[in-house]
């Protein structure tokens, strides 16, 4: 449903171009969980925010081709774009704490959305924010519509924050690290939650995280994206039993084991990811990549099979 | 919401008291300076000053003399000036007060409304040459001083370009009272609140687009783009609606400072009896009753300015409710 092909996307700033998202293809099928992993900087975010035309920054320049349902999304006149926003595509926030306006009501703030999507009095859509918040698992839905966010958790408030996504039945959603911002226990309440909610919306399901072990938990397909470029795609299985690309083998080393001997020390990968603005020729994880060789001065290509990687360890 | 109102004013009750009580303090109790020979003037004679002294209980001690006064002030109302000769000082005040609130008022509704729209429109149009303009406006305006805009507006309504087709319906300066005459009330304000009104324009107006600018960087404003707002709600219901507090705190300063006496230059120029022009005219004369007076209802003014602004930020913003 959402094909995604050589989207770019380069900020001019003072010092040169930056190129935060470097020819990045990928697809969503219908009712699919895409993970997308990756250091903060590889472009993960950016891109997410191009596919949902957030990127209002006047100096950044988006190239490629986002075909939402045949709908080429790139261009768009914004009109239609925010008819698409918040109904068909919605975003959940990294950090639920900032992410509502303070001064409204959350009951308001939900059915606020409804009613700019959908022809339906104010009643209903005010009966809408409750059922959704009851969805949500919030306690007390009759009462909770009329509190203000300051007067909630985090957790409580994020549930907020997803049931305004799923407020008009989202064929798409994209959430951008939902559960990075809030305490273990209640990633996992919130990690429930969006299962329970893939199950019975059916939404396709693009998930941000840096954090393997959330993947491992819920995604059916993987991309690893590591300076703008996507290096790794695969299914989560085979991106955890025999993951290609030398980065993805590195960030799966960094996760202590469960069973077995605990290593001393964690695995980290040496370095720091390369600075956009000048971006090193050829393989942009080569100086920090143990398994480096000559070919890696020149750029590796990602192949087009179901499970493929940018390295010529691969393809060679 | 109920108990946190009530507790407002009752703060504000007993500020107004504690300011009644320095100012007593700082008029009548100074150390080395008799305030009957202050009160009664210059080269007094004996029998006035004797009878200040009975008048003001001086020969009774300290919190009697703070009864007699605020009774004086608030209660019978007979407080009088001895400089000017027996005139009532509680009535004289009361007579400027709907003066100084006609252009104060008039003036605050233009500036509030004018603002409004160039901080808006700026925001809107934040970086074109729209915004360019309107800024650059705003900094002229606040650049003007009063007295001179005053000065100039006279000089081009009352004399120069009076009789053209464009100023003739202005009437000569002073005020009308509103219920004698009430167009020409209206008519004789027009330039005043005009010349008041220009530099917080410009001020507001700058305040306000610095403030929306500043939430159009916030979080939530991204979340309410993704739920496919339009721009102009986005500005009006969540940018806007969360810079007024900004824009209301200013707003409760200026006004209570102008009603309690800033208006001076603008009230001087125009010929206005307000309360700043009688203030300043006891302060030439050094009529202590009449400048006790206006302090108080200035200072009176300022508190109460401002318990209105922390009423109107319990409505605007919830988070000040709870706390």
């Amino acid at each position: 449903m959402l094909k995604v092909r050589k989207l770019s996307v380069t900020f001019r700033t003072e010092q040169g171009m930056v190129q935060a998202v470097d020819h990045v293809s990928f697809d969503v099928g219908e009712g699919e969980l895409l993970g997308v992993v990756g250091e903060s900087g590889s472009g993960k975010t950016v891109s997410l925010l191009a596919v949902m035309g957030l990127i209002t920054d006047p100096n950044a320049v988006i190239t490629g081709s986002i075909q939402y349902r045949g709908r080429e999304l790139v261009g768009m006149k914004p009109r239609d774009m925010r008819a698409l926003r918040g109904k068909e595509i919605a975003m959940i926030f990294q950090d639920p704490m900032t992410a509502l306006t303070p001064v409204y009501t959350i009951g308001w703030q939900i059915a606020e959305q409804v009613l700019a999507h959908e022809k339906i009095s104010k009643a209903a859509a005010w009966q809408r924010a409750i059922d959704l918040l009851a969805e949500v698992n919030i306690p007390n839905p009759q009462e909770a519509v009329h509190r203000y966010p300051h007067q909630l958790s985090g957790g409580m408030r994020q549930r907020v924050v997803i049931a305004m996504a799923l407020s008009c039945n989202p064929a798409l959603l994209v959430a951008d690290e939902p559960t990075t911002a809030l305490d273990v226990t209640v990633q996992a309440q919130i990690l429930d939650l969006l299962h329970k909610l893939r199950r019975n919306h059916g939404s396709a399901i693009v998930f941000i995280t840096h954090d393997m072990g959330v993947m491992a938990e819920i995604a059916d397909r993987m991309l690893v994206m590591y300076a703008g470029r996507v290096v790794e795609r695969g299914t989560k299985e085979e991106l955890f039993l025999q993951p290609l690309h030398p980065y993805t083998r590195a960030l799966l080393d960094s996760i202590p084991p469960l069973t077995g001997e605990k290593p001393k020390r964690l695995r980290a990968i040496p370095g720091t990811p390369p600075n956009l603005l000048n971006r090193p020729l050829g393989c942009a994880f080569a100086p920090r990549c143990i398994e480096r060789f000559e070919k890696c001065s020149a750029e590796p290509a990602l192949g087009d099979g179901k499970n493929a990687a940018a390295c010529f360890r691969v393809s060679a | 919401m109920i108990f946190s109102l009530l507790q407002r004013i009752g703060q504000m009750l007993f500020v107004m008291f504690g300011i009644s009580l320095l100012v007593f303090l700082i008029f009548f109790a100074t150390p080395g300076a008799d305030p009957a020979a202050r009160i009664a003037g210059r080269n007094a004679s004996p029998e006035v000053l004797e009878a200040v002294r009975k008048s003001f209980g001086f020969d009774q001690p300290m919190y009697v003399q703070y009864l007699t006064m605020m009774k004086k002030i608030f209660i019978t109302g007979d407080l009088t000036s001895f400089v000017n000769r027996g005139w009532k000082v509680v009535p004289a005040v009361m007579d400027t007060i709907p003066v100084t609130l006609s252009l104060v008022f008039g003036a605050a509704i233009l500036w509030v409304v004018f603002a409004l729209i160039i901080g808006i429109v700026a925001a809107a149009t934040r970086g074109s040459w729209i915004d360019k303009i309107l800024m650059m406006l705003g900094l002229i305006g606040i650049s003007m001083p009063v007295y001179w805009l005053g000065e100039v507006m006279n000089l081009l309504t009352q004399s120069r370009y009076h009789d053209t087709w464009l100023f003739s319906w202005v009437p000569p300066l002073g005020y009308k009272n509103f219920s004698d005459d009430p167009k020409g009330w209206f008519l004789t304000l027009v330039i005043p609140w005009i010349t008041l009104s220009i530099l917080y324009i410009g001020l507001y107006g700058r305040v306000l687009r610095a403030a929306i600018v500043e939430s159009l960087q916030e979080d939530y404003i991204r979340t309410a783009r993704a739920k496919g707002l339009s721009e102009t709600r986005i500005l009006l219901r969540h940018a806007l609606r969360t810079s007024l507090v900004a824009f209301v705190t200013l707003f409760g300063l200026d006004f209570g400072a102008l009603v309690g006496g800033s208006a001076l230059l603008t009230e001087v120029v125009f010929g206005l009896q307000g309360v700043g022009k009688l203030t300043y005219d006891a302060l030439l004369n050094l009529d202590l009753p009449i400048i006790m007076t206006t302090v108080l209802y200035a200072s009176f003014f300022v508190v109460m300015a401002n318990a209105v602004v922390d009423i109107l930020y319990m409505m605007l913003d919830p988070r000040v409710r709870t706390a």
